[in-house]
Formats: C-alpha cells, structure tokens, sequence
C-alpha cells in the first residue's frame, strides 16, 4: 500500500489491520524498534477509540519531512458524539467507557506531536507525528 | 400487471420453448467460452437444469425458489473450481443473449417487451449468484476465524504445579476470554498453583490488552495461584512504561526461562549441579 493511505476503522479487524499499515510505515520511516512500538500502539489505542466512542471512523498515514527529518503522521478522524471536556480526557486515568484510562493520555506520550481537536457533536480531529531520530 | 406486459411474458415463455434447442445450444456455446476449461459435459447438465427450472418457474407463476436453489449449487461448485463470482454471473447473463437472438427474429413488440422484464429477472439471478459466492466465503472466513481462536491458545505444563500459556497474535476481547477460561479450567484440572502468561508473540501490548491481561491475573489469583506474566521484550517494557500501565506487585519476566525458574522456585524446588552435568535443565527458547 502506498501512502498518504486512509483506512477505515469500523470493526475490530480494522484495527488490526491499521496497526499492520502504521508498522510496516514505520519500517520505511526508519524509526526504531522502540519508537515503531510505540507509534503503533498509539495507533492502536485512537483507533479503537474512534471504534469504541465514535462507532467508528478513519485514519489518514502520511510521511512527512521537516529538513532531512522523516516522520509518521496519523490523523485519525471520526463523526462520533466529540469530546465535551478535552482536558478531563487527558487525564491519566479517566475513562467512560471501562478501560484503563490510558488511550487517550498514554498515546500522548508515546509520540512527539499529539493535537486534539473536538466539539460536542461534531466528532473528533486527532493528528499525532513521530519523528525519526 | 398490464395487459401488455402479461402478453410480452407469455411470448417469451413461448420463446423459450418454441426454440428452445437453439437457445440453449447458444447459451451452452457463450458459457463454455466464458468458462474457458473445465468438464463440458458437466456444464450442460447443469444449464439444462436451470433452463428447465426457469421454464417451470414461469409456469408456477414466477416461484423462483427451485432456480434459485440451483443456481446456489452451480455458484458453489464453480467457486470450489475456482471460477470467480464475476465469471458465474457471466454465465447467467449469457441466457440474455441467446435469447435475445430469437427475440430480434421474432421482431414483435410484445417480444420485445417481455425481453425487458426477462432482463430483469436474468439480471436478479445473476446478482445472486453472486451474493451465494459471497456467503459461501464469508462461512469458510468465519469457521476458520474460529478454528484459529481455539488453536492459538494451548495451555501447556511446565512442570508439577506450573501451567503456561503462550499467548501469539493479537489479543482481542473474543481470545482473551478463551485464554482465560482454559488457563483458569487447566488450573483447577492440574491443581497448579502457578501460572506462566507469555506474551512473546504479542506484537503490542497496548491498555486492552494489558487490561485483559491484568484480568486474567486476577482472576487466576482469586482462585489460588499466582501468574508471571514473561515475554516482556524491550521495546513493549518502554512503550508500557510511556503508556503509564502499571502492573502493580504482578511478577514479570523478560523470558520464559526466567518465569519458569522464578515460579520453581516460588514452589520450592531446588537446582543441583551434578558435577559438571546440570541436573535439570531449563531450555532457553
């Protein structure tokens, strides 16, 4: 698949197959094991949130350059219901829907730039990029 | 139905057959290009069925039940032969032209238009060959999504007393609950009182998974024995420790190996070098 890619994400195999995309991505980026880890299982994290909050949405994967840096940037978008309290939800720990708390707060520290845009009742925008090192 | 519309069908109904010979040798003749290989004599049994059975269903006023029944038949077996739904759809489309040979030379109106409606009714039958590959696919995809399910998840004995799982793959809701209802059953089976979670063929443990992992823990734990979970390469330790999971006082390995001498020796048994032979050997993986 080539990329800029957009990819649904409507079913829990979706999600499956966006993490399988974002790795091999990551593998042409050049990012680390460590950091290919981590972008996809932050990938994983909003996409089963857009799945879980939303009932669904879309990931867009794009390389992107900054000077002869290379980086990964996921932006994943959905319709669903939006986020009323965007600071309460990154709160470590806060949760409505019975997990851990930690999707939403934890993919903000697995990578390097994380943007969240959202008003209630017209959906969810969130872009995240990690950067080659 | 109008008037006219009764007339144009029961002209076609005439059609096929009054010329029947010559439209079924020319569909016969269409299908076999489109099939390309494969048993001819095979082929024309089977047309000559659902000639006969759309005959009929005409005559049944418009029952479709049997056509329908053969055509699912006809789909299948040409999807085991690898033929593509397109390809079968083809097949059933190719009745349109043969027809439509002895409609242009019948040239009436009433022909004409009952050839639309017989369109009509070739074009359904051929969509549904299609959605009869379809769920035949589907069927195939699910059954083996659940054979996966129950082989991917073997809980094996370590030792006397240790029970492990070797989880591969992703973990979703569906396995979870599988892992954890053998790994909890084996307990009790084998009255171990330690369990070994390795997740060395997790591609990514992200907070569901960890979630379902810590879970299954407790659950085990409720009944009496204590998990390790092992497998933990470097890359998933990081991204647990970015992520903020906290597995709290649970026992974790970075290799099978040490999970398995960790709960030896929980249980009490001791390892002695026999000279310069180990006694009991842990393979590394």
């Amino acid at each position: 698949m080539t990329t800029p890619a957009t990819l649904p994400v409507t079913s829990n195999s979706d999600v499956v197959l966006v993490r399988q995309h974002v790795r091999t991505v990551a593998v042409d980026v050049g990012l680390s094991l460590v950091d290919q880890t981590k972008v996809v299982t932050a990938a994983s994290e909003l996409a089963r949130n857009a799945l879980v909050y939303a009932g669904g949405g879309r990931v867009r994967v794009e390389i992107v350059h900054n000077g002869i840096r290379r980086g990964l940037r996921l932006t994943f978008s959905d319709d669903g219901p939006g986020i009323p309290d965007i600071e309460r939800a990154l709160t470590d720990g806060w949760t409505t829907g019975g997990g851990l708390g930690l999707g939403l707060s934890g993919s903000r520290r697995l990578v390097d730039e994380f943007d969240v845009r959202s008003a209630p009742g017209e959906g969810t925008l969130i872009t995240v990029t990690k950067w080659a090192r | 139905m109008s008037v006219s519309a009764e007339a144009g069908r029961r002209r076609i109904e005439e059609l096929l057959q009054e010329h029947q010979e010559r439209v079924f040798k020319r569909w016969l003749q269409l299908a076999a290009s489109s099939a390309g290989h494969g048993d001819r004599g095979d082929l024309t049994g089977q047309l000559r069925e659902i000639y006969q059975a759309l005959k009929q269903s005409f005559t049944d006023s418009g029952d479709l039940s049997d056509l329908r029944g053969l055509l699912a038949e006809l789909s299948r077996s040409r999807a085991r032969h690898g033929f593509s739904p397109s390809e079968t759809a083809v097949m059933v489309f190719g009745l349109k032209e043969a027809l439509y040979e002895s409609v242009e030379a019948d040239g009436s109106p009433e022909a004409l238009r009952g050839f639309i409606w017989f369109s009509r009714i070739i074009d359904d039958l051929g969509l549904f060959t299609i959605e009869s590959y379809a769920v035949a696919r589907e069927k195939v995809i699910i059954d083996q999504a659940e054979q996966l399910l129950e082989l991917s998840t073997p809980v094996v004995k370590l030792w006397e007393g240790i029970v492990a799982v070797p989880l591969v793959g992703t973990l979703d809701s569906a396995r979870t609950q599988v892992v954890m209802e053998k790994l909890l059953q084996t307990l009790v089976d084998t009255g171990s009182e330690h369990a070994v979670i390795d997740i060395t063929g997790v591609p990514a443990v992200d907070t569901q998974v960890a979630q379902h992992l810590l879970k299954t823990v407790v659950a085990a734990r409720l009944m009496g024995a204590e998990c390790v979970i092992s497998g933990i390469r470097p890359q998933i330790a990081h991204t647990i420790v970015t992520l903020g999971i906290e597995f709290g006082d649970i026992v974790t390995k970075a290799s099978l190996a040490d999970a398995l001498a960790h709960a030896l020796r929980e249980s009490g048994v001791d390892f002695v070098r026999r000279r310069t032979h180990v006694a009991v050997r842990t393979e590394e993986r």
